[in-house]
């Protein structure tokens, strides 16, 4: 029995016991993880994969792996939001025990935020930046692949937890001291915190990669004045990324001292201070929502311009109001919990800086609408996703500055009324920017357009069933009915707005499959929607100026940028590129180590949650001479003779 | 500019950027220290505990690391090879000494019978300045390395950008010892 611990740690066979439910979900997540093995083994394509991504270091390739891991992840966080919307429209005891509708609530929104809409942040930012920047590559290709890797295996450790044990039932943000050792004992709660420990150290050094290539990288003459918007708004994102993942870090690093070597930080016994919890993880988490959503804005600020076929107005005041909206979000944390009881005088300090933000805002609201006046718009499927946002996103608004009056947040605290509020947001705001980014982007990736007819369908479909599942919502709160209900009273009078609502989440799952459909056709039809000229929207900034897809360097001779809109300047002066001598170029090797050193940190996770120790110190030594093997490599770039280029470039022009 | 060059900056702009990034980290410990520093739980206070001038060697360990570790970098711009083993190898026993000393400290306490596990107090400081001990640890490993590659390649272009990096790091570590000398120490010697 001894010797059993010393080797698995508490991982015994009733880790592996679940109900039918999760059964059902692990062996679906089998089933189509031996599919994809068959599949790969069957057209030969493992070298392939090998080679041309898993040990890749080409921010366009890591930025198709990042989407991927999302969109994967997406079903994953969809499919718990629609067993909870089940549990309550039929408010019967028996489809889903309450523990296990905890573990649903506290999967979903970690899933949603950490591993959909940031990968879809980070995967869209991979593709685009360095183009828009006119730049080959990002400042550290090797680090950027190891974010990717470590983002990856992040996602791994929270789906082992569906298989393997458990999950955390302690919400999303796992408040203490529910989730102390003394209140959770189990794995799930570690599943968790090293789930997102790893995935946040992932995104920490994507925010170093992003602010040191964004500044150090542009185009000669792109000063930061004539930078295209969404690269503005990502390298604010990224500096709160800078700012607030270490507050992540710190704070999961000591939730986890007080689970694993009995300190009190948290506690709510021997000097422990649950409350300094909430307020560091807020510290994080208010700004984390704006570092999803400024890139959102980013995305819209390029496709309304290039649908109006104007330039965007009120450049200035855009950059003006990123930044502003990127200081104001360090000083808004506490209105997550006007509750805790702070004092009026703290309260209402909060209370003034959350309306005063909703300012810049607003001010970007207007330009992208005065973008459109006089505008000649075009209505295809990203600007569709835009003037959906318009809609939902004005509606969260008005809802959030109605809830940063401190005496309406105590009746709405907790309530479904602040559900649907931040789903307003975060689905209205950051999911439909980065659908519109995916549609508008997807040529530029793989050289052909995606099917608007089935991208309206699925933007239709998204739309309706968004406000059929979360304008109930708003009205429930409000009624009182509070968040994370498994069952309640039918004497209430509940039941018939929870069924609109999962009519909604219908609707919804009806455009995720439209998606899909769009595709399938798009990728079978795809000699017929060929993007020839690499500018198929008639497009304003760098990225529209290379073929698509891009060649693997990018540019073959570095842009000179003149104006905002660069490459509209240079259509308009018929200036494309100019006769160039190419030049050699320089780009890294691509190289396995950040695969290897993921899936040992990987390890590492594993055997913490376990408590399999040998395992966690052969795993984290292997990992440390990784790094130290590379720090002696001198030898991590190639280089691209100028006339194999000249060749490229001629073959592809022909 | 050429490329080497600009790579360089890039470089070093980027390690700056992390450096702000740890300093975020440690500044969350720091206030986690302020909040919790009086919960002692009815144990004893950091002022029964500390002993000012065993902290007060430690320090200026460590502040002569720093400065041996500028000795070995200035050695290295001017491509001195035996004198930047030397000074890097002087910088690696005191910070080693250092290390030393402060686990010492640590051993002492818990032996005592005054545990991280005692009171929020004692947790938020063995994690705080045992934090700053992991990245002197981390820091010495690095220190290893670089001597290792000194020794072999010579100072080449890239050797030397990694030991700017490196005294970098080490000279941040410094600053963050001054605080914690100040704010966990100094101030916890002050009987309220």
């Amino acid at each position: 029995m001894n010797l059993f611990a010393n080797i698995f740690g508490r991982l015994t066979p009733e880790a592996f016991q679940h109900d039918m439910v999760v059964m059902g979900g692990v062996i679906g997540m089998t089933v189509s993880g031996i599919v994809i093995i068959g599949l790969l083994t069957y057209f030969k394509r493992w070298k392939w994969l090998y080679r041309e991504w898993l040990t890749s270091v080409d921010p366009k390739k890591i930025g198709v792996m990042y989407i991927v891991v999302a969109l994967v992840m997406l079903l994953r966080g969809l499919s718990d939001a629609a067993m909870m919307r089940a549990q309550q429209a039929l408010n019967t005891h028996g489809f889903l025990n309450s523990d296990h509708f905890q573990q649903i609530f506290s999967a979903h929104g970690t899933i949603m935020i950490f591993f959909v809409a940031m990968g879809l942040m980070f995967g869209l930012i991979n593709l685009i930046v360095p183009l828009q920047i006119g730049a080959r590559d990002v400042a550290f290709p090797f680090m950027n692949a190891t974010s990717f890797w470590l983002f990856a295996a992040g996602a791994m450790l929270i789906n082992t937890s569906l298989a393997i044990g458990e999950f955390s039932a302690a919400g999303w943000l796992a408040y203490p001291p529910l989730s102390e050792l003394s209140f959770s004992p189990g794995v799930g709660i570690d599943y968790w915190i090293w789930g997102l420990q790893i995935a946040g150290i992932g995104s920490l050094l994507s925010g170093i990669n992003f602010t040191t290539t964004i500044l150090k990288m542009r185009a000669a003459g792109m000063t930061l004045m004539k930078m295209p918007l969404f690269v503005w708004s990502v390298l604010n994102s990224m500096i709160l990324v800078i700012f607030a993942f270490p507050i992540l870090t710190a704070t999961l690093g000591m939730l986890s001292l007080d689970r694993l070597l009995g300190m009190h930080f948290f506690t709510s016994e021997m000097g422990g201070n649950p409350m300094m919890y909430v307020n560091l993880i807020w510290a994080w988490g208010h700004p984390e929502v704006y570092i999803l959503i400024l890139p959102a804005f980013g995305v819209f600020s390029e496709v309304v311009a290039t649908f109006s076929r104007k330039r965007l107005f009120g450049y200035t005041s855009m950059v003006v109001a990123l930044a502003a909206i990127t200081f104001l979000s360090f000083t808004v944390w506490l209105h997550h919990f006007f509750t805790m009881g702070a004092g009026a005088n703290v309260n209402a300090f909060f209370g003034v800086m959350t309306m005063i933000i909703a300012v810049p805002t607003g001010v970007k609201i207007f330009n992208w609408l005065a973008t459109m006046y006089r505008g000649r718009i075009v209505l295809a499927t990203p600007m569709l996703w835009f003037l959906g946002f318009i809609v939902t996103f004005t509606i969260g608004g008005v809802a959030g500055v109605l809830m940063a009056v401190p005496a309406i947040d105590f009746q709405v605290h907790n309530s479904l009324f602040l559900v649907a509020h931040f789903h307003t947001m975060i689905v209205g705001g950051v999911v439909f920017g980065y659908f519109a980014g995916l549609n508008y982007w997807f040529p530029k990736i793989f050289g052909f357009k995606l099917n608007e007819r089935l991208g309206r369908y699925a933007f239709w479909c998204w739309f309706v069933g968004f406000l059929l599942a979360f304008v109930p919502l708003y009205i429930l709160g409000l009624m009182g009915a509070t968040r994370r209900l498994d069952h309640y009273d039918p004497s209430l009078g509940w039941q018939g707005l929870f069924i609109v609502a999962a009519v909604g989440i219908a609707v919804i799952l009806a455009g995720v499959g439209f998606q899909i459909l769009q595709l399938f056709f798009s990728v079978k039809d795809r000699k017929k929607n060929l993007d020839a000229t690499g500018d198929p929207w008639n497009g304003r900034t760098l990225e529209w100026a290379v073929s698509s897809p891009p060649p693997f360097y990018n540019f073959a001779s570095l842009p000179e940028v003149r104006d905002r809109d660069a490459f509209w300047d240079m259509k308009k002066h018929k200036k494309d590129f100019p006769d160039v001598k190419y030049e050699s170029i320089r780009l890294p090797k691509n190289t396995p180590l950040p695969l290897i050193i993921a899936s040992l940190v990987f390890a590492v996770g594993f055997a913490i949650v376990w408590y399999i120790w040998w395992l966690a110190i052969i795993a984290g030594l292997s990992a440390l001479i990784c790094l130290i093997y590379r720090l002696n490599n001198d030898e991590t770039e190639y280089s691209i003779p100028a006339a194999k280029i000249a060749k490229l470039e001629q073959e592809h022009t022909a | 500019m050429n490329e080497a060059a600009k790579n360089d900056s890039k470089n070093l702009l980027g390690f700056w950027i992390y450096i702000m990034t740890d300093c975020v980290l440690f500044a969350s410990l720091f206030a986690t220290f302020a909040v919790l520093r009086n919960n002692t739980f009815g144990g004893p206070t950091g002022a029964e505990l500390f002993s000012l001038p065993f902290v007060l060697v430690e320090t200026m360990l460590l502040l002569t690391s720093s400065f041996t570790c500028g000795l070995g970098l200035l050695a290295a711009r001017q491509k001195e090879k035996t004198q930047v083993l030397g000074w890097f190898a002087v910088t690696f026993v005191l910070g080693l000494s250092f290390l030393t000393m402060e686990l010492t400290e640590f051993n002492h306490l818990v032996n005592e019978g005054h545990s991280w596990t005692a009171n929020g107090f004692l947790s938020s400081f063995f994690t705080l300045v045992g934090t700053h001990g992991l990245h002197i640890t981390i820091g010495l490993l690095w220190m290893i390395v670089m001597m290792l590659q000194v020794a072999k390649r010579g100072l080449g272009r890239h050797t030397v950008r990694r030991l700017t990096l490196l005294s970098l790091f080490w000279h941040f570590l410094d600053i963050v010892w001054i605080f914690i000398f100040t704010i966990v120490y100094l101030t916890g010697a002050i009987q309220l």
